[in-house]
């Protein structure tokens, strides 16, 4: 096949030069390339929404579920339009609907997206590697609470877990329960105890003895 | 507006088909039967979409609870533990 398109492909600067490319990289780049080529955006607005993305952090995930536990009726508005309880306190999460689920005595909530890795990314950032892994994406759904156990969280027979697999338009944020020993913790004490994989419902939040 | 096939508490049974191609519908789930919980919206189909078409008219998606031991043969947790998938109309089928 001929090369007979005029750009130029010499000047890359590849993100990591200790490593050679891998296919998957390679397939990446070409597809940016042709997205910017065929001008359905910039290369700068390709680089701003990376940049977005990479500013998302669990700490606004956090800050949201802590004030689901000092405000009853927010933590309502939460469940009922993520989006708009979270534009509330400043957070916009985008596009893409963010359910809350939450946990209560009789129900531990985890989320898993089996057929891809969906996570609520405007929430709580990019998804660790195990989370976008064959192993949590199969087992998660198979044989949640083993794959609990495997995070250290045991959960009593008398609860029940449910899974939920966000394979379709929605993405899914764990409202932890809070911790026992709180009662006098403000919000922002309070997010401390709020972790990534609480959210994601593969542990509790942190009890307080933890900090 | 899209009229709705289903509504919450009614009993479905997903579709026990294997289309090939972009498809949001979970094998493990194919031909089990569920509860709806919940309507999530409407939304293009995405299993359109994926071929650069405009996904019209819009899906209704349902949130699908489904029993463990219904979707798992030998589940080994209790009997309570659920499963909800999120699932377009198009996959299910009502059931009695």
């Amino acid at each position: 096949m001929s090369h007979d398109h005029t750009h130029d492909h010499t000047d890359y600067q590849p993100d990591i030069e200790d490593f050679p490319f891998t296919d998957r990289m390679v397939m990446t780049q070409a597809i940016a390339e042709l997205i910017v080529e065929k001008g359905i955006c910039t290369a700068d607005e390709l680089r701003q929404q990376i940049e977005l993305m990479d500013s998302k952090e669990p700490a606004l995930g956090a800050r949201l579920v802590a004030k689901t536990w000092v405000d009853p009726e927010f933590k309502s508005r939460v469940l009922e339009d993520c989006a708009k309880a979270a534009a509330e306190i400043g957070i916009d999460i985008g596009d893409i609907p963010i359910k809350a689920i939450e946990n209560t005595e009789d129900v531990h909530n985890v989320v898993v997206c089996t057929l891809c890795s969906c996570y609520p990314r405007m929430l709580i950032g990019l998804p660790p590697d195990w989370y976008k892994s064959r192993a949590y994406r199969s087992r998660a759904v198979k044989e949640p609470r083993k794959v609990l156990e495997e995070f250290g969280t045991h959960i009593p027979d008398n609860v029940e877990v449910r899974v939920h697999d966000s394979t379709a338009d929605l993405r899914y944020l764990v409202l932890p329960a809070r911790p026992d020993g709180t009662a006098d913790w403000d919000e922002r004490k309070l997010a401390q105890l709020i972790t990534r994989d609480s959210m994601v419902g593969v542990t509790p939040a942190k009890s307080p003895d933890d900090t | 507006m899209t009229a709705l096939r289903y509504s919450p508490g009614d009993k479905v049974q997903v579709r026990e088909a294997y289309p090939p191609g972009h498809v949001r519908t979970p094998h493990f789930v194919r031909g089990c039967t569920g509860e709806v919980q919940e309507i999530a919206g409407v939304f293009p189909n995405p299993e359109e979409l994926a071929y650069g078409r405009d996904g019209l008219p819009s899906v209704p998606l349902y949130r699908v609870v489904f029993k463990q031991s219904e979707v798992w043969d030998g589940y080994e947790g209790p009997a309570a533990d659920t499963v909800v998938i999120d699932l377009y109309e198009h996959w299910l089928e009502p059931r009695t």
